[in-house]
C-alpha cells in the first residue's frame, strides 16, 4: 500500500471510489437529453426536457424562494459563524465557551428531523407567547438555515484563523490600532478566503435542504428541494434529470473557478517568496 | 504615593474592552442558545403531553386553573414508544443500517483518503475538490439518481439482462440494499475528508524510520498509519453515523414498506397522523441513543478547533 510509484491497491480504490460518485451523476446529465421518458430506452438526443422545465412555474418560483433564502442564510450565517470561531479560538477563558463550542459543533451531525421538529416546536410556541412569528414562511427557514450553516461556516473560519499569524495582531495593536481596526485591517484579509468558502458552503447547504426547511415552512413557502421531492416521490422524472444537469453543471464551474483561483494564488505565493 | 499602579484611564479602558469582548461573545451566544438549545428543551416538553385535536395540536404541560398551577406530566408517550414493537424495530433498523454503511464508507473511503494523501501536492487539491464535489450539488438529486439506476426497469437491470446475466430483473429498488447503498453513496465523502485531513499531516519521517529499520510496508501500515490516524477515522465515523441514524430521505426514495427507519417514522407520525407529542418522545429517545457519538464528535472537533490558536 506504501510504494509511491506504479500501482496501488490505494489508487485503485481511488478510482473505483471516484468513479462511484461520479456515474450516478453522469447517467442523470446523459439520461436529462433522452427523448424518451423511460430511462431504459434512448429515443434520441433532444433538449425537449429543458425547455419543459423552463416552462414549469412552480419549479421556477420555487428556484426563487430557495435562492432568496439560500443567499440570506449564507450571508448571515457568514456574520455568526465568523464571530462563533473568532471568540471561540480567541476568548480561551470566557465562560460558556465550552458551551458554546458545544451548541456549533452539535448541528454537524444532528439529524435533520430533530433540527426540523425543534425549531418547529419552538416557532409555535413563541408564536403562542409572543405573537411572533405570525405564520410561518421564509423568516422561519432563513433562521433554521443561519443556525445550521453557521456550524459549517465555524468550522471552516477556526480552522483559518489557526493559521494567522498572533505577531501581526499584536504588533497592530502595540502600535495603537483599536481591536476592531485590527481585526477589520489585519484580520479579515487574511481569513477572507475562508469566509468566502465558507459562504459558499453555507449557500450550497440551505439551497439543499429538505427535512429542516419541510417543518419550519408553511403554506406558500414551496423550496426547490421541496418540489423536486413531491416530483421524485412519484418516479423518475426527466424534468428533474434536466434539472440536476444545470444544477452540476453549475456547481462544477464554480468549483473550477475556485480551484484555479487557489492554484493562481499559490503559484503567485511561491513566486514572492522566490523573488 | 500611589498606590494603585494601573492608571484609571487605562482601568476603563480594560474594563470597556471587556465589555466587547462579552458583547461579541454574547451574540452568538443568544442565538444559539435560543435557536439551538432551547429547542430541545421544547421538544422534552412536548414529548411529556398528550396529543388533542387543536392547534397546536398537544395539551398544555403547566395549566392556570383556578389560581393554582398544575403541572401534567404524562410519560404514557413513551410507554407508547415501547410498547409497540414498530418503534423498537424501527430504532434497531436504523442503527443497524447506519452501522453497515459506515463500515462500507470507511472500507471505501479510507484508502482513497490514502491514495489522496500520498498523492502529489499539485494533486492533492484537484483530488479533494473531485470528491467533495458531489457534496455540493444536491443531496436530494444525488439520491434521485440511484431510483433510475436501480429500478426494475432501470440501468443496472437493463445492463445485466443484455449481458445475460440474470434472466428477470432484480428486485433492488425498495429495498434495504438499496438503502444501504444511497447513504453510502450520499456520505462518503464527509468519511474522506477527515481522513484526509488527518493523513496528510502525518510525519513521513515516521515511515522512512520504519522502512529503514526493516518494517514491511503493510506492517509500517498497521503500526504507525493506522494508530495515528485514528482521530480522523473517528471524527470520519461519527460524521456518517449520526446523520444515518436519522435520515430519511433515502429510506423514503431508496427504501421498501418493510425498510424501518426511526427518520421516516418520526416524519410519518408528525405529518401524516399529526401526532407531534409521539414524534417528539421519537426525538428524544433517538437523541438519547445518540448522546455517547455526539459527544465523542464534539471532543473531537473542538481539539481541532482551538488546536494552537
Amino acid at each position: 500500500m506504501v510504494n509511491a510509484r506504479g500501482i496501488s491497491f490505494s489508487k485503485v480504490m481511488l478510482i473505483l471510489g471516484l468513479l462511484f460518485l461520479y456515474l450516478p451523476m453522469f447517467v442523470l446529465i446523459v439520461y436529462s437529453f433522452n427523448a424518451s421518458r423511460l430511462v431504459s430506452v434512448w429515443a434520441g438526443f433532444s433538449t425537449h426536457w429543458y425547455s419543459a422545465l423552463f416552462e414549469d412555474q412552480q419549479i421556477l418560483s420555487a428556484v426563487w424562494m430557495s435562492l432568496k433564502i439560500a443567499f440570506y442564510s449564507a450571508s448571515m450565517a457568514m456574520c455568526l459563524g465568523t464571530l462563533c470561531a473568532f471568540v471561540i479560538t480567541r476568548f480561551k477563558r470566557m465562560r460558556g465557551r465550552t458551551l458554546l463550542s458545544g451548541m456549533i459543533t452539535a448541528p454537524l451531525v444532528m439529524p435533520e428531523v430533530i433540527t426540523g421538529l425543534s425549531l418547529l416546536l419552538l416557532f409555535v410556541q413563541l408564536a403562542e407567547l409572543t405573537g411572533w412569528p405570525a405564520d410561518r414562511g421564509m423568516v422561519t427557514i432563513w433562521i433554521a438555515h443561519t443556525t445550521f450553516c453557521s456550524a459549517y461556516v465555524a468550522v471552516v473560519v477556526s480552522a483559518r484563523l489557526q493559521e494567522v499569524d498572533r505577531s501581526i495582531e499584536e504588533a497592530a495593536m502595540d502600535l495603537g490600532c483599536t481591536p476592531l481596526k485590527t481585526f477589520f485591517v489585519v484580520t479579515l484579509p487574511v481569513i477572507a478566503p475562508a469566509l468566502v468558502s465558507g459562504w459558499l458552503l453555507a449557500f450550497t447547504l440551505s439551497l439543499d435542504d429538505l427535512v429542516i426547511a419541510s417543518f419550519v415552512s408553511g403554506p406558500g413557502s414551496t423550496t426547490l428541494p421541496m418540489v423536486v421531492f413531491s416530483s421524485v416521490r412519484m418516479g423518475v422524472s426527466p424534468k428533474i434529470n434536466a434539472l440536476a444537469t444545470l444544477i452540476i453543471l453549475t456547481v462544477s464551474l464554480v468549483a473550477f473557478i475556485a480551484w484555479y483561483v487557489m492554484r493562481r494564488n499559490e503559484k503567485r505565493r511561491r513566486s514572492g517568496r522566490l523573488s | 504615593m500611589n498606590r494603585n499602579p494601573i492608571p484609571a484611564p487605562l482601568t476603563a479602558r480594560v474594563r470597556t474592552l471587556l465589555f466587547h469582548r462579552r458583547v461579541l461573545f454574547g451574540i452568538p451566544f443568544a442565538w444559539l442558545l435560543l435557536f439551538f438549545l432551547l429547542p430541545f428543551a421544547l421538544i422534552l416538553k412536548i414529548s411529556l403531553t398528550s396529543a388533542v385535536m387543536a392547534i397546536p395540536p398537544y395539551e398544555p404541560v403547566f395549566r392556570l386553573a383556578e389560581n393554582t398551577l398544575s403541572v401534567v406530566v404524562n410519560f404514557g408517550n413513551y410507554l407508547f414508544l415501547l410498547s409497540d414493537s414498530l418503534y423498537v424495530a424501527a430504532y434497531w433498523g436504523s442503527v443497524k443500517t447506519a452501522l453497515i454503511s459506515t463500515i462500507a464508507c470507511l472500507l471505501i473511503g479510507y484508502p482513497m483518503a490514502y491514495a489522496m494523501a500520498r498523492a502529489p501536492k499539485h494533486w492533492q487539491l484537484v483530488l479533494l475538490l473531485l470528491v467533495m464535489l458531489p457534496s455540493w450539488t444536491s443531496f436530494l438529486i444525488r439520491v434521485y439518481a440511484w431510483m433510475g439506476i436501480l429500478g426494475n426497469q432501470g440501468l443496472l437491470n437493463s445492463l445485466l439482462l443484455w449481458l445475460g446475466l440474470i434472466d428477470e430483473p432484480l428486485k433492488m429498488l425498495n429495498t434495504n440494499f438499496a438503502v444501504i447503498l444511497g447513504i453510502t453513496y450520499a456520505y462518503l465523502p464527509f468519511m474522506v475528508l477527515p481522513i484526509f485531513t488527518n493523513l496528510v499531516k502525518l510525519d513521513l519521517r515516521l515511515l522512512e524510520a520504519a522502512s529503514d529499520l526493516g518494517c514491511r510496508s503493510i506492517t509500517t501500515f498497521w503500526a504507525i498509519t493506522l494508530p495515528l490516524s485514528k482521530a480522523g477515522i473517528l471524527a470520519g465515523c461519527m460524521l456518517v453515523f449520526i446523520p444515518a441514524v436519522g435520515e430519511f430521505v433515502i429510506p423514503e426514495l431508496l427504501g421498501g414498506p418493510d425498510t424501518l427507519m426511526i427518520g421516516k417514522v418520526l416524519w410519518e407520525e408528525f405529518f401524516n397522523n399529526r401526532d407531534w407529542p409521539v414524534a417528539s418522545a421519537l426525538a428524544i429517545v433517538m437523541l438519547a441513543l445518540l448522546l455517547v457519538p455526539i459527544v465523542l464528535f464534539h471532543r473531537f472537533q473542538s481539539r481541532e478547533m482551538s488546536k494552537n490558536g
